[in-house]
């Protein structure tokens, strides 16, 4: 017992040291965690089913993948034509990352905290999320009205995206760098833009690089799923016709491979470049 | 001398970067017919439309309660969604995690079983789901499991490979055995930052929903689309403004709740 009194802020249980301390923090994530798993079995009897014929379903579903994923061949569009169409979704998702890497640069140095007014960078971020919080798909419809279903729409849509999530990754870049280094330029008598592009610029551009090509990896998914729901051209549009048109799940397998391969060469080159420029 | 070379170099690089950036673009304009002035040109037509089109009006406001039956859908969707894929991704960025795998082959196929589900379009899941499910909630669920589960073990395997590398070390040399070190070590070390990414992945797969809703007909996404094809623009602007609430509103929960646990 007088054991206990040495040991000063370490409970004890019935002789058994308390490894677990209850703070704001394990009481928060306790909650959460009993909340959701509540949520997650209650929430399956609130939603409305139409029949379903599970055992039927389910075997088609796996017939299906089987088609698709086992026997998998090009009928309506040849190799060619798949391989166009990859390159054109390619080149709509760079499109979209470049037009909105430019304009989320300008957006975050007036959001970093360290270089722009308090009260512009709350606006601009009030902005993004508001922009963030409408799907892509929507942006595009919408887009569509006015320019016409096709790239234009595409782009733009895409981009409004693209440029709210840079911009807030591109802020937190800036706000990273030392504040000694912007106050030296600042004494010096460097003007604004001096101190962005022999300061900022420069220090932060490993950064900027490697989340620009993480959104250029998620533009491509998200060009893909644009041509298939908002007629955009590209790859996701030959899906959408190969399935919805022409049930052709052989088609729609050989198309899903040729997708994943680039898919995950992007993402191969996405994690050299982060590991590279981290290292520097 | 060589200072001046440095630099000067630099310069060529940078430039030649640019050069090739712009060669890109152009390529990338003329092969999708993307008229860079025509886009520019609709933007402030796109704004004043949005200003004048998309406000909902009294016929709109009628349709409230369909529109928000639907939403609550989307919701318990979204969320059952990422709360079920959460738990399988624990178990998959456990075994493939590079601090807490059990062997390297097993570790290397569970990282390309994840890579694969991630890359695969979310587009061809929903697409191939519709033709054995139809048009009911089920597909939208597991086109939204699929998806989330294959971005969520990307995210826990770093997570575990960035926090707990010291844990597990220390909890091995004290001799305890596998599952003491993953539930006693690493499970609370990791538990605030991924629950933190289940957030963000609910938040994300409210939009997702309704682009899976837009081609499956299901959910918001299928309302959406309909008042679309109607050009019925007063609902239209109910729905996107209710999205927006229902994002805002958890990124708004979401951003409170990490500032309490992390």
């Amino acid at each position: 017992m007088e054991h206990t009194a040495l040991l000063q802020g370490i409970h004890v249980k019935n002789g058994k040291i308390k490894t677990r301390t209850l703070t704001k923090a394990t009481i928060t994530v306790r909650a959460v965690i009993i909340f959701l798993t509540i949520f997650t079995l209650i929430g399956p009897f609130l939603l409305k089913y139409s029949t379903i014929d599970w055992p039927t379903a389910i075997f088609y579903t796996f017939d299906n993948l089987k088609m698709m994923f086992l026997q998998p061949a090009f009928n309506q569009i040849t190799f060619g034509t798949a391989i166009t169409q990859i390159v054109i979704t390619l080149a709509l998702a760079f499109l979209a990352t470049i037009l909105g890497a430019f304009v989320s640069f300008f957006l975050a140095i007036s959001t970093a905290k360290n270089l722009a007014p308090a009260s512009l960078s709350n606006a601009i971020i009030a902005f993004n999320s508001v922009i963030r919080a409408v799907p892509t798909v929507l942006w595009v419809l919408i887009f569509a009205i006015v320019a016409g279903l096709g790239a234009v729409a595409a782009v733009l849509g895409m981009m409004l995206h693209t440029m709210a999530y840079l911009t807030k990754a591109y802020a937190e870049s800036f706000e990273e760098i030392e504040e000694g280094a912007i106050e030296a330029l600042r004494a010096s008598g460097a003007s604004w833009w001096h101190i962005i592009f022999h300061c900022v610029l420069p220090q932060s551009a490993s950064y900027l690089v490697s989340w620009t090509f993480l959104r250029f990896e998620t533009n491509y998914g998200v060009a893909i799923a644009m041509g298939a729901a908002a007629a955009a051209g590209g790859i996701g549009f030959e899906l959408f016709m190969s399935s919805s048109f022409y049930y052709d799940l052989h088609e729609v397998g050989m198309i899903t491979y040729c997708a994943l391969i680039v898919a995950i060469v992007l993402e191969v080159i996405a994690l050299q470049i982060k590991k590279r420029l981290m290292t520097q | 001398m060589t200072t001046t070379n440095f630099l000067r170099m630099k310069k060529w690089k940078m430039t030649g970067i640019i050069i090739l950036l712009l060669a890109i673009t152009y390529g990338s304009s003329m092969i999708t017919d993307f008229d860079v002035m025509k886009g520019i040109k609709s933007i402030p037509g796109t704004i004043a439309w949005i200003a004048t089109n998309l406000i909902p009006d009294a016929a709109a406001m009628e349709n409230l309660p369909k529109v928000l039956s639907r939403l609550w859908e989307t919701i318990i969707l979204s969320v059952i969604a990422s709360t079920t894929a959460a738990v399988c991704a624990f178990f998959f960025a456990i075994f493939g995690s590079k601090t807490t795998q059990i062997n390297r082959i097993l570790a290397f196929s569970t990282r390309l079983i994840a890579s694969v589900f991630r890359n695969i379009p979310v587009v061809a899941w929903a697409l191939v789901l519709v033709i054995s499910f139809g048009h009911n909630v089920v597909t939208g669920y597991f086109a939204l499991f699929i998806s989330t589960f294959g971005t969520l073990v990307r995210m826990f395997m770093e997570t575990i490979d960035e926090a707990s590398a010291d844990g597990v070390e220390a909890l091995n040399a004290t001799g305890a055995t596998y599952f003491q070190m993953v539930f006693k070590g690493v499970l609370p070390d990791t538990m605030p930052q991924m629950l933190s990414w289940l957030f963000y992945m609910i938040e994300t797969n409210i939009r997702s929903a309704t682009l899976i809703g837009l081609l499956t007909g299901t959910g918001i996404g299928y309302l959406f689309d309909l008042h679309y094809k109607r050009l019925d623009y007063g609902t239209l602007g109910l729905i996107t403004l209710s999205i927006i609430v229902v994002v805002i509103a958890i990124e708004f929960t979401s951003n409170k709740v990490r500032r309490m646990i992390l």
